[in-house]
């Protein structure tokens, strides 16, 4: 410390610290590069070149032929469905919360009320969550005898149980809205005052402000939005398995028990498994950054 | 035209409102319903009083201070150096750490599961220890997008070029400028990512359970399907704790943006 400080150097002759040590510029990111091979670009490289090989190593497309296996292609296409229909109800209700809140013109104290509980339910998700729908909904669940004493409906005559397709969705609608909320939120801030004005004065209703104004504005990070919540709920492993066990076959569930105890009698085809989860992950992303950004640039 | 907007909103709001508190309601209901006849604790002092509670949610806790700690050693280094000397990389560097997010938890713990299985070059499945490592380093790879984003932010709002030539200009090393200048400075943006981290980790159950590690959120799994009252207890404790963590984040931007503004 002493020795740099014996000849101290004038404020205008300081060497920007950016050329101070040229020599390891990249050794600082070495750490990290590293870990995020190990730990994560490798893995996964891993299972994707694995799904092409058969047991000896060669190379073989028999393993993404074996995802057309019939029980195989039913947990996508269910799997497909369930994040689907979780990615547009929770899309939609989250859209209209979270328009409620920023144009609804409620109290002040209303908006960062829902912010702050979206940031904390959009986490809220796992196994503890398919606990609280269980104690909601479930045979005993609290809405379920509500029902039964005071109304008389009876929720399990009409075929509906916590534990299916319906009750599953309606599961995943608790984290999917208020992460719709908190992505759509920022947008729905965007719209500038001034177009509502203007539709106003040239005798626009609220319908062509919505349907030539706000919406062609909006429809990128809306759809963006829900693209992400579908990626979202196409991976969530703990809340289905904690709800529904191994009684629903979706693809994560049956990756689960693949990688257990190789259900599907050939570890390749669980490669397999892994490489389409990416792929349907990878592309619902894809298409969240591609229209993210077509909605920065219609805006800028 | 202002007034069925308004009420629209209202009952929009009030929906959405019963739609997320009943489920809390109901679980917190249903927790005290473990004595025939009459509410009581019991289901909560059961659960506490389990052996097994106690074990996992210590081994999470323990598990989730250890991801925090690593994963900030990891990213506060990494972010300011990519700030400070490769703007280049900073595209890349955010894709990557943002990865976890599109490569399911399941397809990275499978992965794991093959590379380092016990015949493999580095068997981290191998010891207890080795795969607590294991477990770890899976969670500081799942929590690296909250912990980056947040510490990205915190270099962002402070100089980071001017105070690193001030200390430089003092004679302070890389190590030294980091520890006493730069942490300080983006204290609550760690914090923040930290307690995002820990409800993160607290409850994770599919890394745990793949890797067969004694951990909170397997636990959760297990009592779920033997017992009838205790998985709701257990449920409005794991909600306490995630809403204590987004609390207190808030409490810390709150604090940091008072005393700048002051």
């Amino acid at each position: 410390m002493s020795s740099s400080l014996s000849a101290p150097p004038s404020p205008r002759s300081a060497p920007p610290a950016a050329a101070a040590q040229p020599a390891y510029p990249l050794l600082g990111v070495l750490p990290f590069m590293l870990f995020a091979l190990m730990f994560l670009l490798l893995p996964t490289a891993y299972l994707m070149l694995g799904a092409f090989q058969d047991a000896d190593g060669h190379f073989t497309l028999a393993n993404l032929r074996g995802l057309l296996e019939a029980n195989v292609l039913e947990a996508y296409w269910i799997s497909i469905k369930i994040s689907a229909t979780s990615a547009l109800g929770g899309g939609l209700l989250g859209f209209v919360l979270a328009w409620a809140a920023v144009m609804g013109k409620l109290p002040a104290w209303i908006r960062p009320t829902l912010m702050t509980f979206s940031g904390v339910a959009s986490n809220f998700a796992g196994v503890p969550l398919a606990f609280a729908f269980l104690s909601t909904l479930g045979r005993m669940g609290l809405v379920t005898v509500l029902l039964r004493t005071y109304f008389d409906i009876n929720l399990y005559a009409t075929g509906f149980s916590i534990l299916s397709f319906v009750g599953l969705a309606i599961t995943y609608l608790y984290f999917q809205i208020p992460l719709m909320v908190l992505i759509v939120t920022p947008a729905l801030e965007g719209l500038k005052k001034e177009w509502r004005e203007a539709c106003d004065c040239l005798g626009g209703t609220a319908y062509h402000y919505w349907r030539y104004v706000a919406l062609p504005v909006l429809w990128p990070s809306m759809v963006g939005a829900m693209l992400l919540l579908f990626a979202n709920a196409f991976g969530a492993v703990a809340t289905a398995y904690a709800l529904t066990g191994s009684s629903l076959n979706i693809v994560p569930i049956l990756l689960y028990a693949q990688i257990r105890g190789d259900v599907l009698h050939n570890p390749n085809l669980g490669y397999a498994m892994a490489l389409g989860m990416i792929v349907m992950t990878g592309l619902a992303n894809a298409g969240y950054i591609l229209l993210r950004s077509k909605s920065e640039r219609s805006r800028a | 035209m202002k007034q069925p907007s308004r009420l629209g909103a209202w009952i929009a709001m009030v929906v959405g409102a019963s739609y997320f508190l009943i489920p809390l309601l109901a679980t917190f209901e249903f927790s005290l319903r473990m004595r025939r006849g009459e509410y009581s604790l019991d289901a909560y002092r059961v659960v506490f009083a389990d052996p097994q509670f106690q074990a996992t949610f210590g081994y999470s806790i323990v598990m989730a201070l250890v991801t925090i700690v690593m994963g900030v050693l990891l990213v506060v280094p990494t972010a300011y150096w990519v700030h400070l000397r490769m703007p280049k990389l900073r595209p890349v560097v955010e894709f990557i750490t943002l990865l976890p997010l599109v490569i399911p938890a399941i397809v990275i713990v499978f992965g794991y599961l093959r590379m380092y299985n016990s015949s493999s070059f580095i068997p981290l499945t191998g010891s207890e220890r080795a795969t607590d490592f294991l477990l770890m380093c899976s969670y500081v790879t799942l929590s690296l997008p909250y912990m980056y984003r947040s510490v990205d932010t915190g270099l962002r709002t402070i100089d980071i070029r001017t105070l690193t030539e001030a200390a430089e200009v003092l004679g302070a090393s890389t190590p030294t400028i980091l520890l006493k200048v730069i942490f300080p400075n983006i204290a609550s943006a760690i914090l923040s990512g930290a307690f995002l981290t820990f409800a993160v980790v607290i409850g994770e159950f599919t890394m745990a359970s793949l890797l067969d590690r004694p951990a909170f959120g397997p636990y959760l799994q297990l009592i779920g399907a033997n017992r009838a009252y205790e998985p709701s207890a257990l449920a409005v404790i794991a909600f306490l704790l995630t809403w204590a963590s987004m609390g207190l984040i808030q409490v810390f931007s709150r604090n940091t943006t008072s005393r700048k503004s002051s």
